[in-house]
């Protein structure tokens, strides 16, 4: 209301509001952080953090990463209040969100050094947990991508995740891995295709649907594993996949456990995420589905057949997710248990407009919300003062954060969450 | 947001014909069509026919057969119904609020903090208290969402998921602080709610097993009071408004953005209320995950109540039949009450898509598709 008052000659000046308003949260934010890092980290800060990069038994041995944490602790307060200051007296522009990423970035490390202090932490075993546990996120978010693509809102991602769960667990257990995961897959595509029926054909609300795919998913796995797996144990007891070390490059330090020495699910995700990339950006076939997402009307004009562009995607969408299901039992437990996605799906979703609706960056999201996982289980080990539910809570705070625009406002397909009438 | 059936339903007073098919038709054949194939369910896990019929009729006298079963009803339905009030007014103002089961947590964990804290206060004055309190709990937590649809555009179907996710760890977090828990217990379990804040059981002298409480009053009130705020005063016709089109609502002068908070805050406050009624009238304390899904129904209830007040009511009874009839069907015919969530799915998949009920069944309806675009 003020800002009108005071410039209440031109309308380009209005439109800069915003923007300036937002740099100046920001800066607030980041001074906020600075002020966080100086008095609440500063009190315990004798003594080194001590980060072991390798293993006693890895190929070549790194020696340990010591880092004086008062030193450390204060040149980090002293770059956010920098950062926060240069925001709020001179920011907007692209330096908004890239100061609020170096600023999180920097609260981070600030954070585990100060966690660390006087002793010793496993870097290379937590960056190799939070490869793992970004899979079903960045599976669950290049689902999103590939719906939300074609504009078709994609809720059913947990729904879809959890029947890939099952199905991995029950046709694994019966016909071993390989045939779990295919049935996973094929499974996830057969929710995709009935989310694409329910939505394209007859016309329900997308939200809608998606919510109710995710109550009958899980009212029937829910349903089949207490009313079936109960009694045959032996339908839910699935082999695992095991991890495979490609040679040599699974021998370089840090990144040779996290990228080289895992499962089939993690090089899986890896390699879907290029290909989606490709597919999206530099076929044919990807620019029919993005401008089905973005002008329908004019896609049909053209000659693109509309429904049959959204149900092939929203199929394909549900396939990638049965496959990040998958993961949860034949990449991790080998067993079922009611509802175990646990909302990774809406943290995918999450993942997906973070990053920006956009593979490669689904896929850098789904990395950060799995290292907030895996550092709060980290934690618990180191005995921080901080309640874990508080550690526990912290990504989704972010995601909050992030879905306000605050990081950078990302735009959605134009059409997205619109049915398609043709006439 | 609404679909199409809503909106027709929104912008005519008379019942015609296509409203009747709406609402009486398509939610009939969308339960029998769920029962069916709740019954091809069974069938596919190995269970025989005998036992089948024997679930469906367990699912019957668990719900209306006796006065016990009544009971049950009320009990399961009273806390779906407030909650789908909230939705359903949150729906009508343009607003998917995934968020109840959150704010049902934060308004029954309220509740039951400001019950233990005042127990020597008389039961006239503390049990409206703690309902009041509840429902303010919740109606300050959905309107963080609200606020930031409002202020910067944040989707609320993902803050209020985000919410849902954060209160979890919030109540687990709260259960554990030494002046919510209970005495002597190292689990996450909150004192008891003293007596005089507690919704006071109806039917004791017939029998004190009857769990029906004072709640069902505190719910018939609220339907009565959100059908007049929606239809009768400025602000639920401006929360309409707002709902159909924001543009036009906008233009008329309407605060778009005061509107969204204040509807999000109203639509918090009855799921908080919700909340406070199950722990006041059922539960006694709070425990992790003491909502056990009811906000997550609400959703359907408001979406097979069609929004409206009054058909929240009947789908919230129907919804609690369910429940209540799922549990003697457990123990009846050993069916899983897993079972009643897939019915109650399935219900919903027809009745938000009555074009799909008028693909299965295409007599029983006029040649309507044609007029509805």
């Amino acid at each position: 209301m003020t800002a009108a008052t005071d410039n209440p000659n031109t309308a380009s000046r209005k439109l800069d509001t915003g923007k300036e308003r937002q740099a100046r949260i920001v800066g607030a934010i980041l001074i906020v952080f600075a002020l966080l890092v100086m008095f609440a980290f500063a009190p315990d800060q004798a003594g080194n953090a001590t980060f072991r990069l390798s293993r006693p038994t890895d190929v070549w041995v790194l020696p340990n990463l010591v880092v004086p944490s008062g030193p450390f602790i204060y040149v980090s307060a002293a770059l956010l209040a920098f950062l926060g200051v240069r925001q709020f007296v001179r920011g907007g522009g692209k330096w908004t969100s890239l100061s609020l990423g170096v600023g999180l970035a920097i609260l981070v490390l600030a954070f585990l050094v100060w966690a660390t202090t006087g002793k010793a932490f496993s870097l290379t075993g937590m960056l190799q947990a939070t490869m793992v546990r970004a899979v079903p996120i960045a599976l669950g978010g290049l689902a999103g991508v590939l719906s939300e693509r074609v504009a078709v809102v994609n809720i059913a991602i947990e729904g879809m995740l959890l029947a890939g769960a099952f199905t991995g667990a029950l046709v694994g257990s019966v016909l071993g891995g390989m045939g779990g995961l295919v049935a996973a897959i094929a499974v996830g595509g057969m929710f995709g295709f009935i989310l694409a029926a329910l939505v394209v054909t007859y016309r329900m609300d997308q939200i809608i649907a998606g919510v109710v795919i995710n109550l009958f998913v899980l009212g029937l796995t829910s349903y089949i594993s207490s009313q079936v797996f109960q009694e045959y144990r032996f339908l839910n007891n699935a082999p695992v996949f095991r991890a495979i070390k490609i040679p040599i490059l699974g021998d370089i330090p840090v990144i040779g456990p996290m990228l080289f020495n895992q499962n089939i699910f993690v090089y899986g995700a890896l390699i879907m995420v290029a290909v989606a990339t490709y597919y999206l950006f530099y076929t044919r076939m990807g620019l029919r589905a993005r401008s089905v997402g973005e002008h329908p009307q004019a896609a049909d004009t053209l000659g693109i057949n509309v429904y049959r562009t959204r149900y092939v995607n929203v199929t394909l969408a549900g396939m990638v997710a049965g496959f990040g299901g998958a993961w949860f039992t034949l990449g991790a437990v080998g067993r079922f248990d009611e509802g175990m996605t646990g909302g990774r799906g809406y943290i995918g979703l999450a993942a997906m407009i973070f990053g920006r609706w956009h593979p490669v960056g689904a896929l850098m999201a789904a990395l950060v919300f799995g290292f907030a996982d895996s550092l709060q289980q980290k934690l618990a080990l180191l005995n921080t003062p901080i309640p874990s539910d508080f550690l526990a809570m912290a990504p989704y705070i972010a995601t909050i954060i992030v879905v306000a625009g605050l990081i950078g406002r990302a735009r959605a397909p134009a059409a997205d969450g619109k049915p398609y009438i043709k006439e | 947001m609404t679909d199409q059936a809503t909106k027709d339903l929104m912008s005519r007073k008379l019942l015609g014909r296509t409203e009747f098919e709406d609402m009486i038709v398509v939610p009939v054949f969308a339960i029998i069509v769920a029962l069916i194939l709740g019954a091809l369910t069974m069938l596919a896990t190995n269970v025989d026919l005998a036992t089948v019929g024997q679930s469906y009729v367990a699912l019957l006298r668990g719900s209306v057969g006796s006065l016990n079963a009544i009971s049950e009803t009320l009990t399961s339905a009273a806390p779906l119904i407030l909650a789908g009030l909230g939705l359903a007014l949150g729906f009508r103002a343009g607003l998917f609020n995934i968020g109840a089961e959150g704010q049902l947590l934060m308004g029954g964990m309220a509740a039951v903090v400001f019950g233990f804290s005042f127990p020597n206060v008389p039961s006239v004055i503390l049990m409206p208290a703690c309902l009041m309190t509840g429902a303010l709990a919740g109606a300050l937590y959905a309107s963080i969402a609200g606020w930031l649809r409002a202020a910067t555009g944040a989707h609320e179907v993902i803050s209020t998921i985000m919410l849902n996710l954060i209160s979890y760890r919030l109540l687990d977090y709260m259960l554990r602080l030494p002046f919510v828990q209970k005495e002597g217990r190292s689990d996450p379990i909150s004192k008891s709610v003293p007596d005089a804040a507690e919704l006071p059981r109806l039917l004791t002298f017939i029998d004190p097993n009857l769990r029906v409480h004072a709640g069902i009053f505190v719910t018939l009130l609220a339907v009565a009071l959100v059908y007049w705020l929606l239809f009768k005063s400025k602000l639920g016709f401006e929360f309409r408004a707002s709902g159909e089109n924001p543009e036009a609502a906008r233009f008329a002068g309407m605060r778009s953005g005061l509107i969204i908070v204040l509807a999000m805050a109203a639509a918090g406050g009855l799921a908080g209320l919700a909340g406070a009624n199950q722990v006041l009238g059922v539960l006694g304390r709070a425990t992790p995950g003491f909502s056990a899904g009811i906000g997550f129904n609400a959703i359907a209830v408001a979406l097979l109540g069609r929004s409206h007040p009054v058909g929240v009511l009947f789908a919230g009874l129907l919804f609690g039949a369910l429940e209540a009839g799922g549990r003697q069907m457990q123990v009846d015919a050993g069916v899983s009450i897993d079972l009643i969530g897939i019915i109650q799915a399935l219900i919903i998949v027809f009745v938000a898509a009555p074009l799909l009920v008028r693909a299965i069944f295409p007599w029983g309806f006029r040649k309507s598709s044609t007029t509805r675009q």
